[in-house]
Order: C-alpha cells, then sequence, then structure tokens
C-alpha cells in the first residue's frame, strides 16, 4: 500500500508526453486517471521509475465528436463524460451505458476509455463494448499514427499491441443505435464484473468480459446468431473456445454457466427471440 | 419507568438530537491518528512472516540498516536481548485453569506461528523510507508444518505450536445433565442435527489501527495514542506486560474511526511502538496499511457448531444440545479464548427448553487470532438456534413462525429475572410484540402470496422470507460474574460530574467512543436529570489524564453501565445542590424540591434557585453549610448487579436468481427492544450498522485461507464488505421492555442488529429455496455456492 519511489512528470501535451517516453525509455510509465496505475504502484506490483501524468491534457485527446458514420472519442475522455453525454447516447447507447456501470462514481469521474482500453483488463468494461461495437484505437508514437482494429489490440493479460513509447489518443466507434443490452453479473455495485456480455446491433457483435486471459469477442455467438439461430441457441455457445480465469467468486464451469445465462438474457434484451 | 419517545424536549432522554459530533466529523476538524505528527518521530515499519509456521534460520538487516533514512531495523533476537518486556503480550480470560496459552511476543524470537507474526522492525525516518527498507529484510525459514483449518486443529496430525501436545487449548462445558438431555433426544417425536460453519471475518473498521508513542525523557513519562477502543485497559496492560510504571504511562484514543471490537486488543504494534519510544527517547509510531491488517488485526467468528434440537410431536422443545469447535488463531488474545463462550448462555435463544448442554473446545490454528467482533459469541449463538429452529419448522412441518410461538419463553408473555437453563437471570422480556409488530411492517402475509404466485409462474427470480427472533446478553457486567467466569477484569463503569462555577457540567467518562456517539448520548442524560441544556454539557473521555478510571467501550456496555453511572453521579451532585440551596432558603434539605433545574422550598415557590446558579456558590465556597467541602463534582462507579437481554425480531427478504444464484437483499424489517431509549436516532443508527455487518457475513464476507494457512484475500478487493448500494432501505421500529438492571431501564444496542441479521438473511435464503428440498446454505451465500446448491438439489448441473 506504500509505492516505491518515483519521479513525476506532468505532461502539457502529446508531443510533451511522447517526448518523456522517449527520454525515459522502459523507465516510463503514462498515466491518465490513475485508477488502474496507482493500486498496481501501491502493492508494488508495478515500480516505475518514471510516472507520465497525461490526465491533464485537453483538446482533442478528450471530448466526443460524432463526425458521419463514426463517433471520435478523445482517449482521455473519462467514463462519467461517456455516461453523461447526450450526443453518446444518441449515436452509440451501448458505450454511454456500459461506461455507467464501470465502479462508482468516484472510480468514473476520474479513469479514462484509453486508461482503461490500454490497461487491457480482461474484466473491465469498456474493452467489451469497444470490442461488440468493432471499434478501432488510434495510437501516436514517434513515428507518427496508426489506427489499430479492437479485435487486434488486446494480445494477452494487460496486455496489447501498444508499444511503450506510444500513446492512445482516440477511439473510433460506429454510430449504432440497433439493439444492445450489457448483463453486468457482480456482487458489489462498484465491482468488476465477474462475467459480462455486451450486445451490439442485435448481436451482430457480442463480447465477453473476464471469460478469458484477454477481453474477448464471442464469435461462436455471433455466427449462430448469422446463421438465424434463437437467442438460446447462440447462447449456448457463449463458454465455446473459452478459458475462463477462476477466483474466488467463480471457477471456470460457473463462469461458463454465467456466460450463457447471460448472453442469452442480453440478445433477448437486444431484441432477439 | 418507560419512556416513550420524547419529541417535545429537545434535548432530554427519548429526543433525537442530533449528534453533537458530527459538525466536527464532516468538517475534518476531528483528529484520528494519523493527524498526529509530532517532531522527530520515528515510523515502524513491521518485517512480516510470509510463512504460516516456521522456524526462523536467519535475518540479513544489513541491505536495510544502511538505507537512506533508517535509524535501526531490530529483529526479535536482538529485542529479547534488550530486556524491553515484563512478559508476552496479555490473555485477560484464561477460561479454565488448564487453559494452553503459549507467549505471545511482540516480535517474534524464533518460531512464527502464523502469517503477519512480526519478525523484525525497521525504524526510519519516514513511512516510505520504512516500507522500503522492509522490502531489504531477508528472512530465511526453515518450514514447519501449518494448521490451516479447524479440522486440521482437531485432527492433531500437526500441531500448530510444536511445544504442545495438543491443538486443543481448552474445553469448557454447561452441562447439567447430560444423562437426561440424552434421554430426551432418546424420547423425541422430531430431532434435528445441524452444522453450522461460522468463517472468520475480518473487522475492516474505516480507519486502521494506528499508534503514535511520545515519551517526554525529561519528565520520564511517556504518552501512548492509539486507535483504541480501550485506553484503560492499555494502559493497565502496557504496564504490566512491559514494566514500565502505570504512573508514568498516559494513554490517549483520539477520534477512532470504527473499532467493532478489532480495537480492543493488546497488540504487538502498541507494546513495541511503547517500548520502543520509551528506550530510545523519541517518538514511533506506525500506522496498519488494509492488506496488512488481516495479518496484524484480529479476526471475528472461526467456528464449525454442532447444534441438536429434541422436541416433542407439536415442535415444543424438550433439549438442546450444542458442540462448538472454536478456532483461537495462532495465539490467545486478550479475550480470544472467551469470547466464543459469549455466546454459551444463550444457544436457547428466546426459547424455553427443559434440558440444555453447551461445550466449546477452542483450538490453535496457524492463522490470525481471533477475538471480539461486533456481536462476539452471540451472533455466533443467535445464528445457530434461528437456523436450526427453521431446520425444525421444517422437519415438523410447520411454519417458522409458529414454531417460535410455541416456543416463547413464559408462552411470549412479559417476564421479569426468568432463570435460563444455563443459570442466569435475563433481566426483563417480551417477545411476542416484536414477532407481530415485524411481521405486520414487512407484510408477510402479502410476501407469502407474492412467493407463492411466482413459484406457481415458475419465475426465475424467487423470493425467500427469513425470521430471526433474537435476544442477546449485553451490558458487560457485573464484575463478580466475570469473576466466576475468570475473567481478570471487573465489569464496572466510572464517572465523574462536574458542575462548574458558571454553571457548566463537565462529564468525565470511562467508557470511550468510536463512532458510538456518546457526548450527545451522555449531555441528553445530564439534560433531563439536572434540568438544563445539553449544550451545557461537554463530556471528557478517551484519555487517561482526564478521565483517570474506566473499563471502555465493547459488549454494548457503555449507556448500560457508563450511562448509568453517568446519571448516578449527576443524582450525587443534585443532592448536595440540594444541601446548599437549603442553606440559602434557610429551609430544612427535605423540604427543597427539585424540578426542571430549579430548587424550591415546597409551599413557598417564589424561593427558587437554578441549579446551575449554585456552581459559584460551591465554588466560592464563601456561605456553604457548616463542614460541607467546597465543589460540585461527585463521582460514582457502578458495578451492574446484572446484565441486560435486549431481543428482537428481524425479518429479511431476499430475490434469488436461480439461474446466475444471485441473491439480493429487498427488504430489511427490524424491530428491537433495548428499553428505554435515550437518542433514538442513535439507536437506530446503530442498528442499521449492525444489521448490515451481519448481512455482510450471511452474503458477502469471509476471510479465505488456502492449505498452507496464507490469507488470500486480505485486501477490499477481494475481501467483499457490501455497501449502502447492497443493501435495502432498513425499516426500524422498537417496543419498549425496560431493564430491570439498571435505575434508566436500558439495554445495549450497539451490537443487537448483527446479533439478529445473519440468521435471518440465510433463512430467507432457504425459505426461497425450500422447493429445491434444500434445508441449509453455508455462508457466505455467494451466487456460486447457490448456484450449486440449486445444481446439486436437481440432480447435477444443468
Ligand atoms: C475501486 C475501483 C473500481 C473499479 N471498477 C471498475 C469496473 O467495474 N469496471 C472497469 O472496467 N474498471 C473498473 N475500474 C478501473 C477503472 O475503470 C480505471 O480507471 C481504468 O481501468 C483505467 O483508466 P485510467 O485512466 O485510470 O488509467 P491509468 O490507471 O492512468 O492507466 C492504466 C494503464 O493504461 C496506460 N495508459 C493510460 N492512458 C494511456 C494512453 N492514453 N495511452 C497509452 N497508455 C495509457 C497506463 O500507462 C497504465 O498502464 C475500477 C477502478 C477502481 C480503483
Amino acid at each position: 500500500m506504500i509505492p516505491a519511489a518515483f519521479d513525476y512528470v506532468r505532461a502539457g501535451s502529446a508531443e510533451e508526453a511522447l517526448a518523456a517516453l522517449a527520454e525515459h525509455g522502459d523507465e516510463a510509465k503514462l498515466m491518465a486517471g490513475g485508477h488502474s496505475l496507482i493500486p498496481l504502484m501501491r502493492f508494488r506490483l508495478v515500480t516505475p521509475g518514471v510516472v507520465v501524468d497525461v490526465g491533464n491534457i485537453d483538446g482533442d485527446l478528450r471530448g466526443i465528436r460524432v463526425d458521419g458514420d463514426v463517433v471520435r472519442i478523445g482517449a482521455l475522455t473519462r467514463h462519467s463524460e461517456l455516461e453523461h453525454s447526450t450526443d453518446l447516447a444518441a449515436s452509440c447507447p451501448l458505450l454511454a451505458h456500459v461506461a455507467s456501470v464501470v465502479g462508482d462514481p468516484s472510480v468514473r469521474h476520474r479513469g479514462t476509455l484509453g486508461g482503461s482500453l490500454a490497461h487491457a483488463d480482461p474484466a473491465s468494461d469498456l474493452p467489451a463494448a469497444i470490442l461488440a461495437l468493432g471499434g478501432s484505437l488510434v495510437a501516436r508514437g514517434p513515428g507518427g499514427e496508426r489506427e489499430i482494429a479492437a479485435s487486434d489490440f488486446f494480445t494477452g493479460f494487460l496486455e496489447s499491441a501498444l508499444a511503450p513509447d506510444e500513446l492512445l489518443t482516440e477511439v473510433r466507434v460506429p454510430v449504432s443505435t440497433g439493439g444492445w443490452n450489457y448483463q453486468k453479473f457482480n456482487r458489489r455495485a462498484q465491482d468488476w464484473a465477474i462475467v459480462a456480455v455486451a450486445v451490439s446491433d442485435g448481436g451482430k457483435g457480442v463480447s465477453l468480459v473476464n471469460m478469458g486471459s484477454t477481453p474477448l469477442r464471442a464469435t461462436a455467438v455471433e455466427e449462430a446468431v448469422a446463421g438465424g439461430a434463437s437467442a438460446a441457441e447462440a447462447a449456448a455457445h457463449a463458454a465455446d473456445g473459452t478459458t475462463p480465469p477462476e477466483d474466488l467468486n467463480g471457477d471456470a464451469d460457473y463462469r461458463s454457466h454465467l456466460a450463457r445465462v447471460l448472453t442469452e438474457r442480453a440478445l433477448n434484451a437486444a431484441g432477439l427471440a | 419507568m418507560a419512556v416513550t419517545e420524547d419529541t417535545t424536549n429537545a434535548g432530554g432522554i427519548g429526543a433525537r438530537m442530533l449528534r453533537k459530533e458530527d459538525g466536527k466529523l464532516v468538517t475534518g476538524e476531528s483528529k484520528f491518528i494519523d493527524d498526529i505528527h509530532v517532531p522527530g518521530e520515528l515510523w515502524m515499519g513491521m518485517v512480516r512472516s510470509t510463512m504460516a509456521h516456521a522456524r526462523i534460520t536467519s535475518i540479513d538487516t544489513s541491505a536495510a540498516a544502511s538505507m537512506p533514512g533508517v535509524h535501526s531495523v531490530l529483529t526479535g533476537a536482538q529485542l529479547a536481548d534488550m530486556d524491553l518486556w515484563a512478559a508476552p503480550l496479555p490473555c485477560a480470560w484464561p477460561v479454565t485453569d488448564d487453559m494452553a496459552n503459549p507467549p505471545h511476543w511482540p516480535v517474534v524470537p524464533e518460531v512464527v506461528h502464523h502469517v503477519g507474526d512480526i519478525v523484525a522492525v525497521v525504524l526510519a525516518d519516514s513511512r516510505y523510507q520504512a516500507a522500503d527498507a522492509v522490502e531489504q529484510v531477508i528472512v530465511e525459514y526453515e518450514s514447519l508444518p501449518a494448521v490451516a483449518s479447524i479440522e486440521q486443529a482437531i485432527a492433531d496430525t500437526n500441531l500448530a505450536h510444536t511445544d504442545l501436545s495438543t491443538n486443543k487449548a481448552y474445553t469448557w462445558a454447561i452441562a447439567p445433565d447430560p444423562e437426561g438431555t440424552q434421554a430426551a433426544f432418546d424420547a423425541a417425536a422430531h430431532k434435528v442435527s445441524c452444522r453450522f460453519v461460522q468463517q472468520r471475518l475480518i473487522p475492516a473498521a474505516m480507519e486502521p489501527r494506528g499508534v503514535l508513542a511520545v515519551p517526554s525523557p525529561m519528565g520520564g513519562d511517556i504518552t501512548l495514542y492509539s486507535a483504541t477502543q480501550v485506553p484503560h485497559i492499555l494502559k493497565v496492560m502496557m504496564a504490566a506486560t512491559t514494566g514500565i510504571p502505570e504512573n508514568m504511562i498516559r494513554v490517549v484514543a483520539p477520534s477512532v474511526g470504527g473499532g467493532f471490537g478489532a480495537k480492543l486488543n493488546i497488540n504487538p504494534d502498541e507494546s513495541l511502538a511503547l517500548v520502543l519510544a520509551h528506550r530510545l527517547g523519541r517518538a514511533v509510531r506506525w500506522t496498519e496499511t488494509r492488506s496488512e491488517a488481516a495479518g496484524s488485526t484480529h479476526q471475528g467468528r472461526g467456528q464449525i457448531q454442532h447444534v441438536e434440537l429434541a422436541s416433542d410431536a407439536n415442535g415444543k422443545l424438550t433439549a438442546i444440545r450444542v458442540k462448538i469447535d472454536a478456532d483461537m488463531g495462532a495465539y490467545m488474545m486478550l479475550i480470544t479464548p472467551g469470547t466464543p463462550l459469549l455466546g454459551s448462555f444463550l444457544y436457547h435463544g428466546v426459547y424455553e427448553t427443559p434440558k440444555f448442554s453447551f461445550t466449546c473446545e477452542g483450538w490453535f490454528t496457524n492463522r490470525t487470532p481471533t477475538d471480539a467482533y461486533r456481536g462476539a459469541g452471540r451472533p455466533e449463538a443467535s445464528y445457530a438456534i434461528e437456523r436450526a429452529m427453521d431446520m425444525l419448522s421444517y422437519e415438523v412441518g410447520i411454519d417458522p413462525i409458529e414454531i417460535r410461538r410455541r416456543n416463547y419463553i413464559n408462552g411470549g408473555e412479559p417476564f421479569e429475572m426468568w432463570e435460563n437453563p444455563a443459570g442466569i437471570f435475563f433481566d426483563s422480556g417480551h417477545y411476542t410484540p416484536t414477532l407481530d409488530r415485524a411481521l405486520e411492517m414487512a407484510d408477510v402475509a402479502g410476501l407469502r402470496a407474492e412467493q407463492q404466485a411466482r413459484r406457481d409462474a415458475g419465475s426465475s427470480k424467487q423470493l425467500g422470507i427469513g425470521l430471526c427472533t433474537y435476544v442477546e446478553i449485553c451490558g458487560l457486567a457485573p464484575s463478580r460474574a466475570l469473576g466466576g467466569l475468570k475473567y481478570a477484569a471487573g465489569g464496572w463503569e466510572h464517572s465523574t460530574v462536574r458542575l462548574l462555577p458558571t454553571g457548566k457540567v463537565e462529564v468525565v467518562s470511562g467508557s470511550t467512543p468510536h463512532g458510538q456517539g456518546h457526548e450527545t448520548s451522555w449531555s441528553q442524560i445530564i439534560a433531563t436529570k439536572m434540568g438544563i441544556s445539553p449544550d451545557d454539557v461537554t463530556v471528557l473521555h478517551s484519555d487517561t489524564a482526564k478521565s483517570p478510571l474506566g473499563l471502555d467501550t465493547y459488549g454494548s456496555r457503555s449507556l448500560a453501565v457508563g450511562g448509568v453511572a453517568i446519571s448516578m453521579a449527576a443524582d450525587k451532585v443534585i443532592e448536595k445542590a440540594r444541601l446548599i440551596a437549603a442553606h440559602q432558603f434557610e429551609a430544612a434539605p427535605e423540604d427543597v424540591e427539585f424540578t426542571d433545574g430549579s430548587f424550591s422550598v415546597a409551599g413557598s415557590p417564589s424561593k427558587s434557585v437554578h441549579i446551575q446558579e449554585l456552581g459559584f456558590a460551591a465554588f466560592s465556597a464563601h456561605d456553604l453549610p457548616d463542614g460541607m467541602e467546597p465543589n460540585l463534582q461527585e463521582q460514582v462507579s457502578f458495578d451492574p448487579p446484572n446484565f441486560a437481554f435486549p431481543f428482537g425480531t428481524h425479518v429479511a427478504v431476499v430475490e434469488v436468481d436461480e439461474d446466475t444464484g444471485g441473491v439480493e437483499l429487498i427488504g430489511y424489517f427490524a424491530v428491537d427492544d433495548c428499553g428505554n431509549q435515550v437518542n433514538p436516532m442513535i439507536v437506530e443508527g446503530q442498528v442499521h450498522g449492525g444489521v448490515v455487518q451481519g448481512a455482510a457475513q450471511a452474503l458477502y464476507e469471509i476471510a479465505v485461507y488456502d492449505d498452507d494457512a496464507n490469507i488470500t484475500n486480505p485486501s477490499l478487493m477481494d475481501y467483499l464488505v457490501p455497501s449502502a448500494a447492497e443493501m435495502p432501505s432498513i425499516v426500524t421500529d422498537s417496543t419498549c421492555t425496560p431493564s430491570t438492571t439498571n435505575p434508566l431501564g436500558v439495554k445495549g444496542v450497539g451490537e443487537a442488529g448483527t446479533i439478529g441479521s445473519a440468521a435471518a438473511v440465510i433463512n430467507a435464503v432457504v425459505d426461497a429455496l425450500r422447493p429445491h428440498g434444500i434445508t441449509d446454505m453455508k455462508m457466505p451465500a455467494t451466487p456460486m455456492r447457490v448456484r450449486r446448491a440449486i445444481e446439486a438439489a436437481n440432480g447435477g448441473a444443468s
């Protein structure tokens, strides 16, 4: 609970942040809302030499813009801003809703969308939403910008396709107002999901939280839906190919069972009979 | 006297007065231990054992000792050589003459007995430097087999303490007639035999424990600030175990953010801070981290209960036999061995039984010591009997409400001084009204109809309704009774009431608040007694220099013992003031009346003086009756003649999602009877918090140890303390059956909510699942556990 010593750099712009990353290399760690990083530092599970604070950078890195059929969201946009944005509620209600069930109000006022994605925690809510929506992420590094599909982004437990010298700047999701639902199952309102299921566009996009080492797309369910299966038939495939974690809240069998129950509920709520 | 709620009097007994403490608390003006700093203070960093049972083979402190800001690093062996202690940490309750009590040193010299045992201490200029240095201390161990559970302790294959011959610490029994009890079982029309597990709980007060010892090298004395519930007991125990003379030790409990029993102990850190500060002549401090607390602060519960009930064909009890296996953990702390026994007298609950037998065996394990946690022994007892009564009702085939009515003490009619089968006297009780009121408030009839409708419709969300009609024992305690139970101290409480020269009143309280609102309640008692405004009353407490005598706060004793002492001391002040008034009136004292704060002569109302005006007369002492000492200050040590026995009925309503196994507590109704209430708002607050703590045991909390006796969930991410979001809006009401134990007619209420709620919630969960043939559910009723029970009842996974 007492972090090791570290240096602190406050970046005023994306350029300053990238410069600090270049200067300090492996020693440096970006901090946005700090709500995943600081707990790890307090347990001394990570001990960065330099913390580069990007949490106060404004401008394009923050805010929600609907641009034709794409919604562009600055990576530093906080969960509470997603939760309360009327633009987002109209253009991508699934994402606004998912943001509203992350943690508790104080977490949502600090945590950022980019931080949640970069942290790549399979138990987090927002990565699943972006996956189900078929979104993409924009990363800026020394070599310029690149766009990474969400389905390519999560590479392992707390690991992503992001390079250590890259900064997430934007998240893009399609405007999506078809049938959607999010089923989050946990024991306390403020907790991470034991299992959760996100459904977008009447079942075209389905993703799973805490059913493997990364946030997952439930491809077997998506295929069943595409093939005309009922909600119950499609949901029976929810745990196919997954390797759910085991902890005090649930073993693998129980998580698989939950995934099936929640998927059926989510598909039903999203309009699939 | 039965006091009903007083809405006219803004500040006396019975008023819902807002708490005097809250302004300071919500504005941050209150000082907690971590807010107090002194120049030159050193932080302790504890090097804690990572093994549950092991012999230390080497400790290398050299790297740590040379780190920046580090003053010194001391191992247990080095500390033992420094001759800092006169005795190991104390256990005040050796429950039997032959109880095993292995030495518990603040820092282990040779063998560690639980994960978290301290093996070395770092002293550094800052908390961060101390934490950095702790990481650099290299400890090597030779592992010894660990006892990781009660079952393993009973097996006695491995020993938690290798120099003992068994893990059993003691056997304690109240078994007046074993043969008769057995005969009752042999003849019974119905029997149930239940095994319940009281899981270990982490007390998790909002403020962690902390300590700061400040020596006064020239003065020779030393002040120990501690986040403690028991400054007076701590002072005596520190003197006894360190050899520092008691008159040189002052203990101060600053604002304390909750205790729930976890702050009534005498802890290694407190002792270490004191002796090191004394030896070094420098202030020494420490604050536990949340994860550290799992090994540095005692835990609650930890029992396996075997409960057998026998009844006649109508469900009328004929015998109760109880056997408890209680987990002591690694050491006997202050009241570790006695904690399970605090419930021993209550395993028959609110029911009459001709035969009763109770046996408890205490077992050592290599886990954090257990000790008092809100309710201490009584939640376990009420859980056992209330769960078992439901199981008996299934067996007999009658409603859980009906089986309770058939068995209530005195047929549910009012009683006083009823002798229970364990030989103690319940002061007063009247059980039917709390049941009737709770059933009405919850609309149990309507809920039953809704439950049936959902069952008929095959809904996946089933309703469950659970009942608990509890009694508890509090107001600890008559000193002689404690002596009989081999408890080392008494159970009195002390108070001084002072009428100051300007008419204000100072109350010195021996009981020590840590969130309960003593300043408010004591002011209300004085307001009613002396006829003055509660704003004119100041309460001094929690500092042995201001309040030298006291036995502190635990066991729902503050009002029923300490509050009574205050009212008695106020009576004495009034009596002395009456003599001064009579002297001024030139009247006989027996002709002087006292009403609403004023003295007057019977029959001549023009002659009158307010008691507050007499403060100056007593202070100036110019014209007091011959031979009277100056000043108006009186003290009382009240030793209660009996315990107090609050009771009540709680109804829990749950919704069980049969597909996920998720349980939601959707309604909670509590009708408690704690006798007369000084401040009904404070009573409700205590009930609310207590109910949540019991519901937390039922649904959320468990300290999970692995096979090597490591705790696996020490952080609040994995140890699930529920928040307001998980709780329904709790509906409360009360009945009033005054205690016959004390002149205020009060009982305690600090633990009642916890004592009633775990059984009510689990009874509700089981009630929801009855159509599956399910009769019991282990705590906590996690979604996975509930779902598995449904699957098992229906022949495997679905
Ligand atoms: C009590 C509590 C409860 C919570 N409950 C939930 C929950 O229910 N569901 C849930 O999903 N989450 C939950 N969270 C996590 C929360 O949502 C975090 O805020 C979020 O996961 C991380 O966002 P952040 O901005 O705080 O990231 P930070 O903690 O600042 O950073 C996290 C990681 O991302 C990297 N990073 C941050 N921003 C960028 C960027 N722009 N580019 C590249 N890398 C970056 C950092 O270097 C770090 O490795 C909870 C957190 C807490 C403390």
